[in-house]
């Protein structure tokens, strides 16, 4: 058996090998439920049921899919260009507590609605921009490794998001009231500054689907897309075609961050109308780095992220639901690393093939 | 030291003794190419033997076979009288074979020391724990006695390249090589250096060690070569005492051809200078000087080449004249206007087109598809774009009619550019940089790894350029390549040129003398 180099990739193994790689997922999956002890058929239903047809489960699938639509989006718009960031999880801490303070203040002040929301999504991206924008910097100026930078301000943003709610007299911290006194939490913004939903359809999931467009768009129909595709192929080549490498990358980060920046605008709008400070609450729900597995399962399309992000969010919603005595919480995360242990197998095969048998000669018949 | 005295090697009978190294119509085929041709070699134990010959001649190979990195596909070594094969580098190194590289085969973070063990199996370097005062110790005492001065505990990232090459040769003593291969050893060195180099490499010879030199530098094989083995087009040409040639002997053996009795005769008249070098300096990837002081004027029209050895500037020029380096000093003028050094989209809007040597690593984006490498340059134009939205229709048009025009072999407009074969990659560069209407086109070894239909088609091209007005700067090592091109010919040795001659006055063997460094025999 040898595996080589594909010189062509037929158009429907683009489909065939993931959903290939889906179905190989399950059945794996399907063999640990039984090892454990489940059914495995009325254990997918029980998953189904919870994430989609469960009254109010579609619902709690968005709310679990729009920050990792955000977050993959991030992701994907970064590492089309070979640009590693890694930081998605800090630069949406940036974004809601830059969110949070816009809706703090411009909502105390008597601001109608829409100018609150649009002044919270231009704050979220600006927070998230500005974060990535550090290791952005520091990759065109001095060629510092962005994955190491942008991974390790993860943890300083986590830090700062802590402090702000939990070691100080900010401007996020609530001060009054009976429930403040027993234990530090953040202001709630004012009802102005909620985002609305339209039915179960929350505001951040319409602008999580808006934004993938606007990627998808500039990616593949503009000059900024097309200097990006260069740089990210052959720096040289970019260099050599005259683009402008230190730009293009600060450019990349700084939408990446915004992409990440809007989601925490939208944890804060749409669902949690608070700085969630808590380290067990959005510290410990992992966004930015599930996201880069929603990226790359979507293999860095835009239009993809949002389909990926769904079923993750799906996935992640029933893992959460079903946890209990005769469904363990672990076993949704065995699923989801089986799943992504088959679609980057998968990958192989799209761009590979096996050849079995040719180069053993013909030997048994002497 | 284990190196036998020329006594104990005449033996009982008192025959003349083998040769240390022998190779015999060793012959290695790569794809396209037949760089070895029945070559025979043949060096004694004692003498310092030089391997000459141009860019191609199949020096590497031959060394390369020697040292059991590839095998031969037919031909025949012995050592000493013994037949060998050389399953590996390891066989080789057994029988005491050694190489230094042209680029060092040291790890930069460990030290002297560390570095001169690795990687040997014997002794010392065996045990599982290293005893490194011993080595040291060992190290000094080499380096002393053969005039190798490196501290031997020093790590080899601190070292200039000189004192790395001798850390090379040092380890080649330290595991008693009997025969030692040099690839273009003085490349890195200065003059001084390189003086004291071949100092120590008498010396290993006086010992009864072999010392195969590779060069093309005809001073250095006569300043330091007993007998001169020339290769030429991948056969050996002829083996001549190095006191007996002359300079102009060598590189008429080396260059080997006459002038093919003329070219059609050129009516058209140069035009307006499409660039002017005056006195340009920049800086090579080390960061030494790698082009020092050239100057040089290529008119609208006509065709400039640029010959001599690689690594003498050349690239560096181009690259400097193209705007992706930086000139140091000196004034680069395009149609008569200056162009901002280190800026490529400058020299693009200058009208500089560009075919570099690397094709696949520069000239393309090897994974997009063949109509985005085609509008690589020309995106940022009206045809190309509105605004900062592309035309990926007009684009698509463009690439199917280029894909006509040039008689490009691809499946597609949208098949990727690394699946082309050479030859049609290159045409994907020419048809972009010719479709830019450029004012100057350099086009460095064009030809390069290609074969002969495309190599006609790209010569073709660049002809057709010029009678369009276009001035174009060919940088090239492939003699025949200039002589059926250029208008004129300049010689880059060193950084600078050397020499400039019209093409109807030319002598190849002035200009192999040029080439290696050799005195301009007019000016003696």
């Amino acid at each position: 058996m040898r595996i080589e180099r594909r010189l062509r990739q037929p158009r429907w193994l683009v489909v065939a090998v993931p959903a290939g790689s889906l179905v190989f997922a399950l059945f794996v999956s399907g063999l640990v439920l039984l090892a454990t002890g489940h059914n495995a058929l009325s254990s997918y239903r029980q998953i189904v049921d919870a994430a989609f047809l469960n009254s109010g489960a579609i619902g709690q699938t968005l709310t679990q899919a729009t920050p990792l639509a955000f977050t993959g989006l991030a992701a994907a718009a970064a590492f089309r260009m070979r640009l590693f960031n890694i930081g998605a999880e800090g630069q949406l801490f940036m974004g809601a507590i830059t969110a949070d303070a816009t809706a703090l203040y411009l909502g105390g002040h008597g601001w109608p609605t829409a100018l609150v929301i649009f002044a919270m999504v231009v704050a979220g991206c600006a927070g998230g921009a500005a974060w990535a924008l550090i290791p952005g910097a520091l990759r065109a100026f001095f060629k510092t490794n962005e994955i190491i930078t942008s991974l390790m301000l993860n943890y300083v943003a986590a830090y700062v998001l802590t402090y702000l709610v939990f070691n100080t007299e900010s401007y996020w911290r609530q001060t009054k009231g009976f429930n403040a006194s027993v234990f530090p939490t953040s202001k709630e913004i004012p009802a102005v500054a909620f985002w609305p939903s339209w039915h179960i359809f929350p505001l951040g999931s319409g602008i999580a689907v808006l934004a993938a467009l606007v990627l998808w768009f500039l990616f593949t129909r503009t000059r900024f897309g097309f200097e990006a595709q260069v740089l990210g192929d052959s720096p040289r080549a970019a260099r050599y075609a005259g683009i402008r490498t230190r730009r293009k990358i600060l450019a990349v980060m700084a939408l990446s961050g915004s992409v990440a920046g809007l989601g925490g605008a939208s944890q804060v709008g749409d669902f949690s109308h608070l700085l969630d400070a808590d380290p067990n609450g959005l510290q410990k729900q992992y966004y930015g780095y599930t996201g880069i597995v929603v990226a790359a399962l979507a293999r860095y399309n835009p239009l993809a992220v949002v389909v990926v992000a769904f079923l993750i969010g799906a996935l992640q919603n029933a893992g959460n639901t079903l946890q209990g005595a005769d469904f363990p919480s672990g076993l949704v995360g065995v699923m989801q690393g089986i799943i992504l242990f088959s679609a980057l197998g998968g990958e192989l095969l799209v761009r590979n093939r096996v050849r079995i048998g040719r180069t053993m000669p013909a030997t048994e018949a002497a | 030291m284990g190196v036998q005295s020329e006594k104990d090697r005449r033996g009982a009978d008192g025959a003349p003794p083998p040769a240390a190294v022998e190779m015999r119509a060793i012959v290695k085929r790569f794809p396209g190419v037949l760089a070895n041709d029945r070559v025979d070699f043949q060096a004694a134990a004692g003498e310092v033997h030089a391997l000459l010959g141009e860019n191609g001649a199949g020096k590497s190979t031959l060394s390369n076979i020697l040292t059991g990195l590839y095998r031969p596909d037919a031909g025949e070594i012995f050592i000493d009288g013994e037949p060998v094969h050389f399953q590996s580098p390891r066989d080789a190194l057994d029988a005491r074979i050694f190489m230094v590289h042209q680029h060092f085969r040291l790890v930069e973070p460990f030290t002297v020391a560390e570095n001169v063990v690795l990687g040997d199996h014997r002794g010392d370097g065996r045990t599982f724990r290293l005893r490194p005062r011993a080595i040291e110790q060992r190290v000094g005492e080499l380096s002393k006695r053969y005039g190798l001065a490196v501290d031997p505990r020093a790590r080899v990232w601190q070292l200039s390249l000189g004192e790395q090459q001798r850390v090379e040769i040092l380890k080649a003593l330290y595991r008693e090589a009997r025969i030692l291969i040099l690839d273009e050893p003085t490349a890195v060195l200065t003059p001084q250096e390189a003086d004291t180099l071949f100092e120590t490499l008498r010396e290993m010879a006086a010992e009864g060690r072999t010392v195969v030199f590779i060069s093309h530098k005809l001073h250095e094989v006569k300043a330091v070569a007993d007998r001169v083995t020339v290769l030429r087009g991948g056969r050996s040409i002829a083996t001549v005492p190095a006191a007996e040639a002359t300079p102009r002997s060598l590189a008429s053996l080396m260059v080997g051809r006459e002038l093919d009795g003329g070219q059609p005769a050129r009516t058209r008249t140069p035009g307006e200078p499409a660039l002017e070098l005056t006195d340009v300096w920049s800086d090579g990837d080390r960061g030494d000087s790698a082009v020092r002081g050239a100057s040089l004027v290529v008119r609208g029209g006509e065709i400039v080449a640029v010959a001599g050895v690689a690594g003498n500037g050349q690239r560096e020029l181009a690259e400097t004249v193209a705007g992706m380096r930086r000139a140091t000093r000196g004034e680069i003028l395009v149609g008569g206007k200056e162009i901002r050094g280190g800026d490529p989209r400058s020299a693009i809007a200058a009208g500089v087109a560009y075919v570099p040597e690397d094709r696949l690593g520069t000239g393309v984006a090897p994974s997009l598809s063949i109509a985005s490498n085609l509008a690589l340059k020309g995106y940022r134009e009206r045809s190309s774009s509105h605004g900062p939205l592309l035309r990926l229709g007009r684009i698509r048009e463009r690439a199917v009619e280029l894909i006509q025009r040039y008689s490009i072999a691809a499946s597609g407009p949208g098949a990727a550019a690394r699946l082309l074969s050479g030859g049609n990659l290159q045409k994907v560069v020419l048809a972009r940089e010719f479709s830019g209407k450029p004012r100057l086109l350099i086009a460095a070894s064009p030809t390069r790894g290609l074969d002969v239909g495309a190599i006609e088609t790209v010569h073709a091209y660049l002809r057709e350029a010029a009678a369009d007005g276009v001035g174009v700067l060919l940088i090239s090592e492939d003699l025949d390549e200039i002589l059926a091109l250029a208008d004129r010919i300049a010689v880059m040795y060193e950084g600078a040129i050397v020499g400039e001659t019209p093409r109807e006055e030319a002598d190849v063997e002035e200009i192999g003398l040029l080439m290696a460094g050799g005195q301009d025999p007019r000016e003696d």
